[in-house]
């Protein structure tokens, strides 16, 4: 026996269509409460970070920085929608798919891409790269690279919120392949029994690293809120109004009444998992029928056809991005790398303690 | 001799053990449909089939002790991580059930199981993603662990894994998949807790596995040069360690430095100095020197991991110091 072909464990040889979206929301802006500029607004942010990406995947490829770099790009509406519809001081923490968040959330595109670069002028100083972008101070929590380890810490940032009652609550993104750790439920069962103040929001995009969703979770990702009888709810994440109507709801909710909810929000990633990614797991037609309903094109036809902006206004807006991005490279080109001693900063607060150094490293 | 690369000496190390013993299956994330994360494990499913080449979620703490299970019910599972850093996140079944099983049952149970993946850092990668961890799970009695260096260590050494009986940590290198080196064409194996010497030298032993084995070497090429001929002892297991091989040397040369990639507190130098100290005392002209990673997380910044990671600028430092020489 070298082969056996009746017996399988992990499903394998079908043709995937990975994520399937709820019907859009029928409201629109007005309905919503958003203002149109507050439209013109999210359309910046979401192309910011298309063109953020775009250049960056460029510069990748030049050679300019090294390490992982996991793009974002098609999820853009998720980020958008989560920064209009919290407060500013609500609690944000994600994976490390994470530039998208980072900007919406007060990294600038300068500071973003100077930590791509490594630069002393990241957004962590250099010393975290693409999986790590922080703004703390914006109440952004990074940025992790451990898949699933941080859903626990979004529900603890959740504990603080309600253990000094200052009304913020926290949102934990995660990815469809984080669902299968062991953390996740954990936390649920946690956030639950503690009547925690905690968004956990999925971002299935149909798929973990080359493997389909169908391919490495078991049901439905909702579901894994009914065990637990959470509230939960499914999200078309390729339309922003139905990001903004859903999280409207749910955010009131889970501070109001201070009760963990579970979010599978539905999107779809365009690029590769990392830049080393054939992408053969997937049809091209599957990509391209993703591509038809781009959030951002979508987007501007809707603000066209609404009359809220001219097509020669929003050219001008993508010209003053690019230019801003185009300006965030140079930067963080021609910016200094971290001060070499910074290499032994950041460790403790207070003291730096670093055990045996000098001889045992035999560095200067 | 065919030239193989790292990753196709292992590859072939468990496609013959695989042809050899049905009981023998491998899983973890993208092993089969995606040909592995590294391709170390491609055209295996095509050879195998989906029963025995196995994709896993992103579940390290419950495919860690299925494996476990399975090996106790009698298979024998090789379970890849697709980096030992996130090993951790199942480290409870290697410690707690893996390596203490059989002991707690009094012998009854065996534990023919194999984790295997990459260590360490590869680049910039950023500190979670580029710990060492040989001497962390090698302080755990019940465990066997291998760090191999070339393809012929590796396939070697792998295929006495799979037919060891025991757990063993079995461990690689994302840069290290492509070098290559010899391997013969028939079957061999090499036995676990057998050090080699790498190259041959009078003056200083340099003791160095995984990837610091290729920072040692080119500090030899370039002391060879100041006419220091140093003695390269490539332990390739961790765990049982070849001391015998290295204290031999050791009477021979007079002095010893220790190239480890790990932090300095525990990790492999601190004890292998320890045991030349007390088994070799008489014969060390030099106090032992080591040359590890600092006892600080791996940073980003390129700048700023070159300083980090232990180059030969710091080995031949650390050479002279025991040579007195400047
Ligand atoms: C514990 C752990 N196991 C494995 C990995 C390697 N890895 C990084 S991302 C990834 C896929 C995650 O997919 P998903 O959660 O769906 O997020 P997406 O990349 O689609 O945003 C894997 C396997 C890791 N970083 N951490
Ligand atoms: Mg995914």
């Amino acid at each position: 026996m070298t082969k056996t072909a009746d017996t399988a464990f992990t499903p394998t040889g079908f043709v995937y269509k990975s994520t399937v979206l709820p019907e859009a929301t029928k409201k629109d802006h007005k309905k919503l409460g958003l203002s149109n500029d507050d439209v013109i607004a999210l359309f910046k942010e979401m192309y910011l970070q298309r063109r953020f990406e775009e250049r960056a995947a460029q510069m990748y490829q030049k050679g300019k920085f090294g390490g992982f770099l996991h793009l974002y790009i098609g999820q853009e509406a998720i980020s958008s929608a989560t920064n209009y519809v919290l407060q500013p001081d609500d609690d944000i923490i994600t994976a490390y798919r994470d530039h998208g968040l980072g900007l919406v959330r007060g990294i600038s595109p300068k500071a973003g891409m100077a930590e791509l670069f490594g630069k002393g002028a990241g957004c962590s100083n250099g010393k975290g790269g693409s999986m790590h972008f922080f703004n703390a101070e914006q109440h952004f929590w990074g940025g992790h690279g451990i898949v699933g380890a941080h859903i626990p810490v979004g529900a603890g940032m959740a504990f603080a919120n309600k253990y000094l009652d200052n009304g913020r609550i926290s949102i934990s993104f995660f990815g469809d392949g984080a669902v299968d750790q062991g953390a996740l439920h954990e936390a649920l069962n946690l956030a639950q029994l503690w009547k925690l103040p905690a968004i956990f929001a999925v971002e299935n995009n149909g798929y973990s690293m080359g493997t389909a969703v169908q391919r490495h979770t078991a049901t439905d990702i909702y579901k894994r809120a009914l065990a637990y009888d959470m509230k939960h709810a499914v999200i078309n994440g390729m339309d922003l109004f139905s990001m903004i109507d859903s999280l409207q709801q749910i955010s009131k909710d889970v501070r109001e009444n201070s009760i963990p909810y579970f979010v599978e929000i539905r999107t779809y990633r365009y690029k590769g998992h990392s830049m080393s990614d054939p992408g053969n797991y997937r049809t091209k037609e599957e990509l391209d029928e993703f591509k038809q309903i781009d959030p951002i094109e979508r987007l501007k036809t809707y603000m066209l056809d609404k009359k809220i902006i001219k097509q020669d206004e929003i050219d001008a807006i993508m010209d003053d991005i690019n230019a801003e991005v185009l300006e965030a490279v140079e930067f963080a080109d021609s910016t200094d790398f971290p001060d070499p001693d910074t290499l032994y900063d950041h460790i403790f607060t207070g003291e730096q303690l670093i055990h045996d150094h000098k001889k045992t490293t035999f560095l200067d | 001799m065919p030239q193989l690369q790292f990753r196709e000496a292992i590859r072939e190390a468990m496609q013959e053990e695989m042809r050899r013993d049905d009981r023998v299956f491998l899983m973890g994330e993208e092993v089969a449909e995606y040909d592995g994360a590294y391709k170390v494990s491609q055209g295996m499913l095509a050879e195998f089939g989906p029963k025995r080449i196995i994709d896993t979620p992103i579940s390290e703490l419950g495919f860690s002790g299925i494996g476990v299970g399975a090996a106790m019910n009698g298979l024998i599972p090789i379970v890849e991580f697709m980096t030992f850093n996130f090993s951790i996140v199942g480290v409870d079944q290697i410690l707690n059930n893996a390596a203490k099983i059989r002991y707690m049952s009094g012998g009854q149970v065996n534990m023919p199981i194999i984790f295997r993946g990459p260590n360490a850092a590869a680049g910039q990668l950023g500190a979670t993603h580029s710990v060492a961890y040989e001497s962390f799970f090698s302080y755990f009695p019940g465990l066997k662990v291998i760090y191999a260096s070339e393809p012929y260590d590796a396939k070697g050494l792998l295929k006495s894994a799979i037919r060891d009986g025991n757990p063993i940590i079995f461990m690689e290198s994302e840069q290290m998949y492509g070098l290559k080196g010899e391997v013969p064409e028939e079957e061999y194996l090499i036995p676990i807790g057998k050090g080699k010497i790498k190259r041959e030298g009078d003056d200083v032993t340099i003791v160095a596995h995984g990837k610091m084995l290729y920072v040692a070497r080119q500090a030899a090429e370039q002391l060879a040069k100041d006419g220091i001929e140093c003695e390269i002892i490539d332990p390739r297991t961790i765990k049982p360690f070849d001391i015998d091989l290295v204290i031999e040397s050791v009477k021979k040369t007079n002095r010893v430095v220790l190239v480890d990639e790990s932090h300095p507190f525990g990790g492999v130098a601190s004890e292998v100095g320890f045991l030349i100290q007390r088994d070799a005392f008489d014969y060390l002209d030099a106090p032992v020197q080591r040359v590890t990673l600092p006892d600080v997380p791996a940073p980003f910044a390129k700048n700023l991991y070159d300083i980090w990671f232990p180059d030969t600028k710091q080995v031949i430092a650390a050479v002279k110091a025991v040579t007195y020489t400047n």
